[in-house]
C-alpha cells in the first residue's frame, strides 16, 4: 500500500520538473549552437512565438475563457487563467499605464529557473525568454499584437521577475480583395 | 508544476530548431540532429533520475529498473504506461508503446515514417540518461513499423 503511495508521488514530482530540465536542456544547447547571447535570446523568442501560436488553441479548448473585451481583461486571462494552467503560479498585475496599454506580470517565483545559476559569460542572457515569445504567438492569434519583455529577472539579482506587456495594436481580420 | 502539453509543445519546437540549425542536407548532418537531441534527452533522463529518493534506487534485479522506467518513468513523462516489456533475459529489452504521445500529432500508418526518428531521438536518450543514474550502462535505439507505435531497443553494456 506504501509503495503505491510512494509510486505516486515520484510521479508527479519527475513530471513537474520535467519541462524545466528540458527547457534548461535547451537553453544549455543553443548557447553552444550561437555565439553569442543576443542570438540565443532571439531563437528563444523565436521558439516561444512557434509555440504560442498553437498552444492558443490548447488554452481555449481546455479554459473555456470567452473573448476578451479590453486589455484589462486580457491581462486577468494570463496571469490567473494561463499562467495557472501551464506553469502553477499566478503572477500578479502591477503598474497599468496611464493610458491602460500596458501593465506588468510580477512572478515570485519562476518555475523555469529552479535550480539555475546564469555562469558569468552569460550576463546577457534573457533565460526565460521563451515565454516572451509564447506570450506574443499566443495573442497575435487572438488578434492582439503585443511586445513582451523581461524588465526584472530574479536570475540576475533581481528580487522578483517582471515581465512588461505593451499593447501595440488590434490585428485585423484580412478579409479576402472584393469582400467588404 | 508545468502542465504536460507544454514538455510536448516544448519537445516539437526543439526537434524543428535543432533540425534546422544542425542538419546539412547529407546522412552526416542528420546523424548530427539526432545524437544532439539524444544528448539532451540523456541529460534530462539522468537529472530526473539523479532527483529520486534512495528508497526507490533500492532495486532487486535489472528487470525491476526497467519495470520502473515502463511504469513511473513513463507515467511521470507521458501520462501512460509502457504498453509491453519483453526481454531475452540475457541483457535486451524491448519495450513497445502502441500510441506514443510524441507520435500521435502525426498522421497513423507510414505517411510520416521518415520523420518519425526525429521525434524518438530525445526520448532514447532519457531512458539512457535514466538507466545510467540507477547504475546501469546502456545503448538506446527506437523503431518504428507503423505510427504511432513504436518500440524502444535497451541493450545492456556489461562494463
Amino acid at each position: 500500500m506504501s509503495r503505491q503511495a510512494n509510486r505516486g508521488t515520484e510521479s508527479k514530482k519527475m513530471s513537474s520538473e520535467l519541462f524545466t530540465l528540458t527547457y534548461g536542456a535547451l537553453v544549455t544547447q543553443l548557447c553552444k549552437d550561437y555565439e553569442n547571447d543576443e542570438d540565443v535570446n532571439k531563437q528563444l523568442d523565436k521558439m516561444g512565438y512557434n509555440i504560442g501560436v498553437r498552444l492558443i488553441e490548447d488554452f481555449l479548448a481546455r479554459s473555456n475563457v470567452g473573448r476578451c473585451h479590453d486589455f484589462r481583461e486580457t491581462a486577468d486571462v494570463i496571469a490567473k487563467v494561463a499562467f495557472k494552467m501551464y506553469l502553477g503560479i499566478t503572477p500578479s498585475i502591477t503598474n497599468w499605464s496611464p493610458a491602460g496599454d500596458e501593465f506588468s506580470l510580477i512572478l515570485e517565483n519562476n518555475p523555469l529557473v529552479d535550480f539555475v545559476e546564469l555562469p558569468d559569460n552569460h550576463s546577457s542572457l534573457i533565460y526565460s525568454n521563451l515565454l516572451c515569445g509564447v506570450l506574443r504567438g499566443a495573442l497575435e492569434m487572438v488578434q492582439m499584437a503585443v511586445e513582451a519583455r523581461f524588465v526584472q529577472d530574479t536570475l540576475k539579482g533581481d528580487g522578483v521577475t517582471e515581465i512588461r506587456m505593451r499593447f501595440i495594436r488590434r490585428i485585423e481580420d484580412n478579409l479576402p480583395a472584393g469582400e467588404e | 508544476m508545468a502542465d504536460a502539453a507544454l514538455f510536448e509543445f516544448l519537445h516539437t519546437e526543439m526537434v524543428a530548431e535543432l533540425w534546422a540549425h544542425h542538419s546539412d542536407p547529407g546522412p552526416g548532418g542528420q546523424k548530427m540532429s539526432l545524437s544532439v537531441l539524444e544528448g539532451m534527452g540523456f541529460r534530462v533522463g539522468q537529472a530526473l533520475g539523479e532527483r529520486l529518493p534512495q528508497e526507490t534506487l533500492a532495486f532487486r534485479e535489472e528487470l525491476d529498473v526497467l519495470k520502473f522506467l515502463c511504469k513511473d518513468l513513463w507515467v511521470a513523462v507521458f501520462q501512460k504506461q509502457m504498453d509491453s516489456l519483453r526481454t531475452n533475459h540475457q541483457g535486451t529489452y524491448v519495450l513497445q508503446d502502441n500510441s506514443f504521445p510524441l507520435l500521435i500529432r502525426m498522421a497513423a500508418g507510414l505517411q510520416y515514417l521518415e520523420e518519425a526518428p526525429k521525434f524518438l531521438a530525445f526520448t532514447c536518450g532519457l531512458l539512457r540518461g535514466a538507466l545510467s543514474t540507477l547504475g546501469i550502462k546502456s545503448l538506446v535505439t527506437a523503431s518504428v513499423a507503423s505510427l504511432p507505435t513504436c518500440k524502444f531497443q535497451v541493450v545492456i553494456q556489461k562494463t
